[in-house]
């Protein structure tokens, strides 16, 4: 090898390795910052289930930290976003009261992501449904389909918006199980809130599971569950 | 000798008179889409809060406009059908009035459609991400199927080379809008979380109302054209026109009484039912007087008793007719929403979000705006078509059927 092929030869060497220590630091900030661990896997169906019985009447503390996270108002006017509800229902025979929160309930077969023409709306992997707000065009049809009324539509222009969480004027929104959060190893924000522990968030697809442990030992149910769209929420005690 | 130079003075004076209100109306019919999209451009600008829809009533009176004329639309084309497909001379004299009224309200209603949305920018998304599971992905390509089968009809009928494949034409655009009236309807039917939807009636019940709306926007745009070019309509094909409507008229008031009270047959659905004919304020009243009274029975009245059905009281019944269209649809879309989904039956409910509450709506201007620019873009299209084409209908001077 001449001394000038080996000499071009170190060069590059040098060039190469320079460049790898000057990108790679940032490679691994970006994907740091976006908490991508992989694409989301369809072995996991991640769950609620809700005991209505720990549910306490008049506590909004899930509601409060949905919207905190999630960058909304926290207004309950009819065209303000509203991702979780507490609703209290009274049994019109017994008279039994009890309260409960209510969000999407990423179901299986999400009527919100049939109708929708411009798959806007979509199914995860891992059973989450969201919003691709790229994508939505403002149509509305997913909230017509909806069984639960948990979508909203942002009806004015947004500020201060939580860079985890894009929304957008014009776009149909709904609860995403705190998206963000979960890629990282973290609950939603609603379980994490309840003081009461009433929100037991998992993999419903991992035997070992606390919540599929819990759901197999403990009676519970799924809203409307006559449209057969096994919603990932389950509640207990209802 | 002086006769000749008065008529022709008057002739002259009454061709600029026809010409200036020709071009009066155009202004007026442009002012009306420059206010609709005045509305629009707002809707753009703060968002939809400036309408009265909200989360619980999220389609409005933008979507009662749109619906109207886009059932219209498939429906007006009944005329031609009966001309092309079943062979009477004289509806397929009227074939390309028909096609041109089509054509016009199908522009007007999806324009209003498009613009209603919270991002009408994105419309090529609906182009180029198409969700085969949607009935409104389904009805894009429905949509814009039927303006270009009315177009290649229209094609066939007014140009003479063409004339041989008109009946062919006749055909697919027949077949065609008895699928797109089924798509319209569908959009409801497959709705089963919401009471007032989710039924196997709608589909046939969109396309007979079809029939009526469409008849009766007919007889009104054949009213005005014969009246602009001095001409009269042979009583005898008003008589069968107006016989026609009548038909139309019960076969909805049939369809919709089938509606009601399939729905009371099962017993999860009295509630809606209650609400809808008898509890719900401005929605049984708009049912009973607008749709029922005003917009079936008077009409029938009209076109039915003896002394009655010359070509005033037919003009009076059509536009009752499409009054009670506008009452039916009102009820239908925005009371259909309305009432609360039963998410848990048998309890009470209570919520900040309207949860077990009968949801309020309050229509703003704008979206009136919206809903009559639509409306003014088809009128905009039929008039300057009629004007410039020939669209009046010719009629043999004795027709065998």
């Amino acid at each position: 090898m001449s001394d000038i092929d080996s000499a071009r030869r170190g060069f590059l060497k040098t060039t190469l390795g320079a460049a790898a220590i000057a990108i790679a630091p940032g490679l691994l900030l970006f994907e740091a910052a976006h908490g991508k661990s992989g694409p989301a896997s369809s072995k996991v169906r991640w769950g609620m289930l809700i005991d209505t019985s720990r549910c306490k009447t008049g506590c909004n503390d899930c509601v409060a930290a949905c919207n905190k996270e999630n960058g909304l108002s926290g207004g309950t006017g009819a065209t303000d976003s509203q991702w979780i509800r507490k609703i209290e229902i009274k049994d019109i025979g017994s008279g039994r009261e009890l309260s409960l929160p209510m969000m999407c309930q990423h179901c299986e077969h999400p009527p919100c992501v049939e109708v929708c023409p411009t798959t806007a709306s979509f199914k995860r992997a891992d059973g989450i449904v969201l919003v691709d707000k790229h994508r939505c065009i403002g149509c509305r049809y997913c909230m017509m389909a909806c069984p639960y009324k948990a979508r909203s539509f942002v009806h004015e222009p947004l500020h201060d918006q939580n860079p985890d969480v894009p929304r957008g004027k014009g776009t149909v929104e709904s609860c995403t199980f705190c998206v963000h959060r979960v890629d990282q190893g973290m609950q939603p924000a609603c379980a994490e809130a309840c003081p009461n522990q009433a929100i037991l968030f998992g993999d419903l697809n991992d035997a070992n599971s606390e919540i599929a442990r819990k759901v197999r030992s403990v009676a519970s149910v799924q809203l409307r569950a006559d449209l057969r769209l096994n919603p990932g929420i389950r509640y207990q005690g209802l | 000798m002086s006769i000749q130079p008065a008529v022709q003075f008057f002739d002259q004076s009454r061709a600029r008179f026809r010409n200036r209100l020709f071009h009066a109306l155009l202004a007026a019919g442009g002012l009306v889409v420059l206010a609709g999209l005045y509305a629009v451009y707002l809707m753009e600008h703060h968002g939809h809060i400036i309408t009265g829809m909200n989360n619980q009533i999220v389609w409005g009176i933008p979507h009662v406009f749109a619906i109207f004329l886009i059932v219209a639309a498939s429906g007006v084309l009944n005329v031609a059908s009966i001309g092309s497909v079943f062979g009477k001379a004289a509806y397929k004299a009227r074939a390309p009035l028909a096609g041109l009224l089509s054509i016009a309200m199908l522009a007007g209603g999806l324009t209003v459609l498009m613009l209603d949305l919270g991002r009408p920018d994105r419309i090529i998304v609906a182009a180029t991400n198409y969700n085969i599971t949607s009935v409104f992905a389904w009805n894009v390509l429905l949509y814009s199927g039927m303006f270009a089968l009315v177009f290649v009809y229209l094609w066939t009928m007014m140009e003479r080379r063409m004339n041989p494949l008109s009946q062919a034409a006749g055909f697919a655009v027949f077949a065609w809008r008895f699928i797109l009236t089924t798509g319209t309807g569908l959009i409801f039917a497959f709705l089963v979380a919401r009471q007032a939807y989710a039924s196997a009636v709608l589909p046939p019940l969109f396309i007979v109302i079809s029939f009526a709306w469409g008849m009766a926007v007919f007889l009104i745009a054949q009213a005005i054209i014969y009246a602009w070019n001095g001409k009269a309509l042979a009583p005898e094909i008003m008589q069968r026109m107006k016989n026609l409507l009548g038909v139309f008229v019960m076969g909805t008031l049939y369809l919709v009484a089938a509606y009601h009270l399939t729905n009371l047959y099962f017993a999860h659905q009295s509630g809606f039912e209650r609400f809808i004919l008898v509890e719900g304020g401005i929605y049984p009243q708009l049912f009973w007087w607008g749709y029922v009274l005003l917009g079936n029975i008077l009409p029938l009245l009209l076109i039915y008793l003896p002394g009655q059905g010359k070509t005033k009281s037919v003009i009076a019944a059509s536009l009752l007719v499409i009054f009670g269209g506008f009452a039916l649809l009102y009820v239908f879309i925005i009371g259909g929403q309305a009432y609360p989904l039963n998410i848990f039956p048998g309890y009470q409910v209570s919520s900040s979000f309207g949860d077990g509450q009968v949801a309020a709506y309050h229509p703003s201007l704008y979206e009136f705006l919206l809903g009559f620019g639509g409306l003014g873009i088809a009128f905009l299209i039929a008039a300057v078509s009629a004007r410039a084409l020939d669209f009046m209908p010719h009629d043999q001077p004795h027709s065998a059927d």
